[in-house]
C-alpha cells in the first residue's frame, strides 16, 4: 500500500512534467509544495528544498502527507476553512497562517495556493502552494506587556534560545511565545509580492516541462471544462472512499462512467482511462444473465435503488459474481445527477475482518456519495453548476 | 403572565402522534419492536464505544485503524438503510437547496414537506427548564428501527464496535436515532441516557458525550446542535441534533475577538460581524476542559431562564453559544408579521446560517439581506448580551474554585494555552497578575 502511494506520487508528477522538472524546481529558492487532488487524501507530491528547510522535515516525510500535518493548536480554523473553500472552488487564495515545524515550534507564513489546470479538458490537475515565512515587525502587538527583553529572540524565530533562559523568566517567556503565535501576523507588501513572484517562477517551470510531455498545463482554465467533468472537490471527497464503486452520468449519451474508484480498478483489472467514458456493460459477458440486466435497467428508469447478483468479467476475462448495489444520487437541485454502483466480489462478501454487513458497507458508500454530490453542487461559484 | 407561541411541531419520529388533545391516547399494547420493557430484552442494536482521550493525546495521531469509520461507514450506512426502508417522511436529497450569493454564503433549502399534516401547537416559551412529562412524546416511545446505534465510552481505552449488542437498560445507554423529518442528509438525534428520561437541560456529562460524538465523526462538516426550551426545542426530552452538510456555515466564517483565556486552555471569543451575538469556545488541554466550561455556561443560562442554542463544530474543537430572545419577542407580538409569515423557526441551524424555507416564494427571494434581517431579530441587544456575558463569566469563574479558573476578560493579554513543545510549567504560574 505504501509502495503504491509512492509510485502514485511519482507518476502524478512525472506524467505531467517529466522527472527533469524536479531539478529545475529544486533550484528555486522558495518554499512551496505541489499537491494532487486526484490521489486519495489530496497529498503532497512535490516539496521544495526551501519548504523542507523551513519546516525541518525530510522530503520522504513530507511526500504523501496532507497540509494538516503542519497545522497545530494555534492555527486559525477560519484560515484553514478559507483554503479549503479555495480548493473546492478551484481558485487562488492567500491567507496568513500559523504552521508548525517538525520540532513543534510555530511560525507565521503567508500561504498562497493556486490550481494548475490541464490545457485540454480544463480539469484541475494539481495545486501549488507557496509559503512565505513572515517576520514580526517592531511595534506590533506585544510591546505593551513590558517583555521587551525577549522580543528580539521571538522576532527572529529562534525559539531554541529560549531554552537557555533562567527558570524564573521561563514563565514569562512562554506567555510571550504564546502571544507571538496567537497574535495574527500581517504580511507586508513585499512579502505578498514575493509570494506572487515565487508562484510565477514555479508556473513557468511547470508550463515549460509540461510541453515536453504533451500534456500542457496552464495557470488559468484555458478551455471550457468537458461535459461531465467532475469538480476537483467532488473528486477529493470521492477519493476518500476505499470501496469499489463507479459513478455514471444518466444525462450523457449511453450513461458512461464518470468516476471509478481505485478499488474498482483493482477488482476489474482495468486502468482508469479504460473505463472512464464507457457504459458499465463492458463488465458483462457471455454468461451474464440478461434478466438481471433488465432488472437493472428498469430500476434506473424508475430512479429506484436495486441490489442484484450479476456475473461480471475482469480485463483478463476471468469471471466473478458481483454483489452489486445501484442507487440514484441527486444533486442540490433535487434531481438525479448520477447513479452510483457499488460492487462487492461475492467471494469476499463475508470478510471476517469487516464489522459491517456487506449490505451496510454498500449503503455507506451510497451515503458518502450522496452527501458529496449534494453539498458540492450547492454553491453557484463551483466550477460545475 | 405565561408566554406562549403557536407553531407546527417538527415530527422527529414516526411514533410521534399529534399532541393536541391526545390525553386519551392508548398506552402500551405492543406488537412492534418498541423501547419498552416488553420488547427491549430481545433488542439487538449496534454499539459504538469511543475511546476516551486524555489530555495531550488529543493531538496525537491514532495508531491503527478503528474497527469501523464512525461517520462514513456506521452512521451514513445505517441512515441510508433507513432511507431505503422508507422510514423518512420525505427524501431530503430531493429538496432543492442552494448557497445564497453573498459574503457569508447562507444556505437555503426549500422544504415544503417538513411541516405538512401537523396542526400548530402551543408552546410555553418563558421557561427554559421544565420537568419531564412522561405523558408527552419522548424518545422512549420510538420504535427500535429508528434507533441506529448505541453510543458510549469504551471501558478498555480502545474504540469498540459490536454490530449486535443487547440493550442494557441498567447501564444507562445513550442512543443515536434518525430524525424522520431530516433537514439534511444524516440528520440524527443523540439522546443521552435515554431511559433516564432527562428533560431538555444541559449537564456536564451529556454535553461531553455530544462533544465526543463530534470528535468521533472526525469531519468538520458533521456538526451537532442543541436548542433549549424557549429557543425552539419542541421535545422536552434531552437530545442533541446532528447532520452532515459539506459546506462551511456562515457562523463559522464570521470573525471573532478573543475576550478571555481560562486555565485549562479554553479560549473564549465574541462573534463579530454576525447578526446574532454569541460566544465561541475553543481549545482546552482536554476535551473535558472545553466541555466543562461550555456546560457551565449553559447551566448558568438555564438557571437564569435565558433561552439559548449551541453549535458544536469543527470536530468538537469549537463551540458556539447563542443566547436568544426570538420566541419571547414572538409571544409578546414584537416580531414583524412579514418575518413570522415565513414560519422560519430560528433554532440552532437557522442561527448558524442554514435556512430551511417552507414557501417557494421565500426560497426564490432568499437573499443575504433577508437572512440577516431574520437573524438580527433573534439576537439579544448589545446591552443585554453584555449583561448575560457577565452572568456567564461569573458562573464559570465561580464554578471552579478560585485559582483553577483565571479569567482575564477584556484584557486579552495573558495566554495559558500551551503548545506541547513549549516549556512545561504548572498552569497556575502562567497567569501573571501583579
Amino acid at each position: 500500500m505504501l509502495m503504491d502511494l509512492c509510485a502514485q506520487i511519482q507518476r502524478s508528477f512525472d506524467q505531467l512534467y517529466t522527472c527533469h522538472a524536479r531539478h529545475s524546481l529544486d533550484e528555486l529558492p522558495d518554499s512551496f509544495t505541489i499537491t494532487d487532488p486526484h490521489i486519495p487524501g489530496h497529498p503532497i507530491v512535490f516539496a521544495s528544498p526551501g519548504f523542507l528547510k523551513l519546516t525541518g522535515y525530510a522530503r520522504c516525510e513530507v511526500l504523501g502527507q496532507t497540509a494538516a500535518v503542519f497545522q497545530g493548536p494555534g492555527t486559525s480554523r477560519r484560515s484553514v476553512m478559507e483554503i479549503r473553500e479555495a480548493v473546492r472552488e478551484e481558485r487562488t487564495a492567500q491567507v496568513v497562517l500559523l504552521n508548525y515545524r517538525k520540532d513543534g515550534t510555530p511560525f507565521w507564513m503567508l500561504f498562497r495556493v493556486s490550481p494548475v489546470f490541464s490545457g485540454d479538458g480544463g480539469a484541475v490537475v494539481h495545486f501549488v502552494a507557496v509559503q512565505v515565512p513572515l517576520h514580526k515587525k517592531d511595534g506590533s502587538g506585544v510591546r505593551d506587556f513590558g517583555f521587551g527583553c525577549c522580543r528580539k529572540e521571538v522576532c527572529t524565530d529562534s525559539l531554541s534560545e529560549l531554552g537557555r533562559v533562567c527558570s524564573v523568566e521561563q514563565v514569562l517567556e512562554r506567555d510571550v511565545i504564546e502571544l507571538e503565535s496567537e497574535e495574527p501576523c500581517e504580511a507586508s507588501e513585499e512579502e505578498m509580492r514575493s509570494a506572487v513572484t515565487a508562484m510565477d517562477n514555479i508556473f513557468s517551470v511547470l508550463t515549460h516541462f509540461s510541453e515536453a510531455t504533451g500534456r500542457l498545463v496552464c495557470r488559468k482554465r484555458c478551455s471550457i471544462p468537458d461535459v461531465g467533468l467532475l469538480s476537483t472537490s467532488l473528486i477529493i471527497s470521492l477519493g476518500r472512499i476505499k470501496q469499489s464503486f463507479v459513478l455514471t452520468n444518466p444525462h450523457l449519451p449511453d450513461m458512461p462512467i464518470v468516476y471509478a474508484s481505485d478499488a474498482f480498478l483493482e477488482l476489474t483489472g482495468y486502468g482508469r482511462n479504460e473505463v472512464l467514458g464507457r457504459n458499465c456493460r463492458f463488465l458483462g459477458g457471455t454468461d451474464t444473465d440478461t434478466s438481471t440486466l433488465y432488472l437493472i435497467k428498469e430500476s434506473i428508469k424508475a430512479e429506484q435503488p436495486c441490489t442484484v447478483r450479476i456475473l461480471n468479467y475482469r480485463k483478463d476475462e476471468s469471471s466473478f459474481w458481483n454483489f452489486l448495489h445501484i442507487s440514484p444520487v441527486r444533486d442540490a437541485s433535487g434531481k438525479v445527477a448520477y447513479f452510483v454502483g457499488v460492487q462487492i466480489e461475492e467471494s469476499n462478501k463475508n470478510d471476517d475482518r469487516q464489522c459491517l454487513s456487506p449490505e451496510k458497507r454498500q449503503l455507506s458508500v451510497v451515503g458518502v456519495v450522496k452527501v458529496a454530490v449534494r453539498s458540492l453542487s450547492m454553491s453557484a461559484g463551483s466550477s460545475k453548476s | 403572565m405565561m408566554l406562549k407561541i403557536k407553531r407546527v411541531p417538527t415530527v422527529v419520529s414516526n411514533y410521534q402522534k399529534d399532541e393536541a388533545g391526545d390525553s386519551s391516547r392508548p398506552v402500551g399494547g405492543c406488537g412492534r419492536n418498541c423501547l419498552k420493557a416488553c420488547c427491549i430484552p430481545d433488542a439487538k442494536l449496534p454499539l459504538y464505544a469511543f475511546k476516551k482521550v486524555n489530555g495531550k493525546d488529543l493531538a496525537m495521531h491514532e495508531c491503527g485503524e478503528p474497527p469501523v469509520a464512525f461517520l462514513d461507514s456506521l452512521l451514513l450506512g445505517e441512515w441510508e438503510e433507513r432511507m431505503q426502508r422508507g422510514l423518512f417522511r420525505y427524501d431530503v436529497t430531493a429538496c432543492e437547496t442552494k448557497v445564497i450569493p453573498g459574503e457569508y454564503g447562507f444556505v437555503a433549502q426549500l422544504n415544503e414537506g417538513r411541516h405538512l399534516k401537523k396542526r400548530p401547537t402551543e408552546f410555553r416559551v418563558d421557561k427554559v427548564l421544565q420537568p419531564f412529562d412522561g405523558n408527552k412524546f419522548n424518545f422512549t416511545k420510538v420504535g427500535q428501527e429508528e434507533v441506529i446505534f448505541q453510543f458510549e465510552a469504551s471501558d478498555d481505552g480502545q474504540i469498540q464496535f459490536f454490530p449486535n449488542a443487547p440493550v442494557d437498560v441498567d447501564n444507562s445507554p445513550s442512543f443515536v436515532a434518525i430524525n424522520v423529518s431530516p433537514i439534511e442528509y444524516g440528520h440524527v438525534l443523540l439522546i443521552p441516557r435515554i431511559f433516564e428520561c432527562l428533560p431538555q437541560r444541559i449537564d456536564r456529562e451529556s454535553f461531553l458525550l455530544a462533544l465526543h460524538m463530534a470528535v468521533e465523526a472526525d469531519n468538520p462538516y458533521f456538526r451537532l446542535g442543541y436548542n433549549s426550551l424557549g429557543a425552539f426545542a419542541t421535545i422536552n426530552h434531552l437530545h442533541f441534533q446532528a447532520y452532515y452538510l459539506a459546506l462551511p456555515f456562515p457562523i463559522e466564517k464570521a470573525p471573532t475577538k478573543k475576550i478571555a483565556n481560562l486555565n485549562g486552555g479554553v479560549k473564549i471569543s465574541e462573534l463579530l460581524k454576525y447578526p446574532v451575538r454569541g460566544l465561541v469556545f475553543e481549545g482546552g488541554d482536554t476535551l473535558e476542559d472545553l466541555s466543562n466550561v461550555v456546560s457551565d455556561a449553559c447551566i448558568c443560562l438555564q438557571n437564569n431562564n435565558i433561552p439559548f442554542n449551541v453549535l458544536i463544530s469543527d470536530c468538537g474543537k469549537q463551540v458556539f453559544l447563542l443566547p436568544q430572545c426570538y420566541a419571547e419577542k414572538q409571544a409578546l407580538g414584537e416580531v414583524d408579521a412579514e418575518l413570522l409569515d415565513t414560519q422560519v423557526n430560528p433554532a440552532v441551524w437557522e442561527i448558524s446560517g442554514h435556512m430551511v424555507l417552507k414557501r417557494k416564494k421565500d426560497y426564490d427571494e432568499a437573499s443575504e439581506g433577508n437572512a440577516w434581517r431574520l437573524l438580527a431579530e433573534v439576537s439579544l441587544s448589545e446591552e443585554r448580551f453584555q449583561e448575560v456575558n457577565d452572568l456567564i463569566f461569573e458562573a464559570i469563574g465561580c464554578s471552579e474554585l478560585d485559582d483553577n479558573v483565571q479569567c482575564d476578560k477584556e484584557v486579552d493579554a495573558v495566554s495559558t494555552s500551551a503548545h506541547p513543545t513549549v516549556v512545561v510549567a504548572g498552569s497556575k504560574e502562567c497567569v501573571v497578575l501583579q
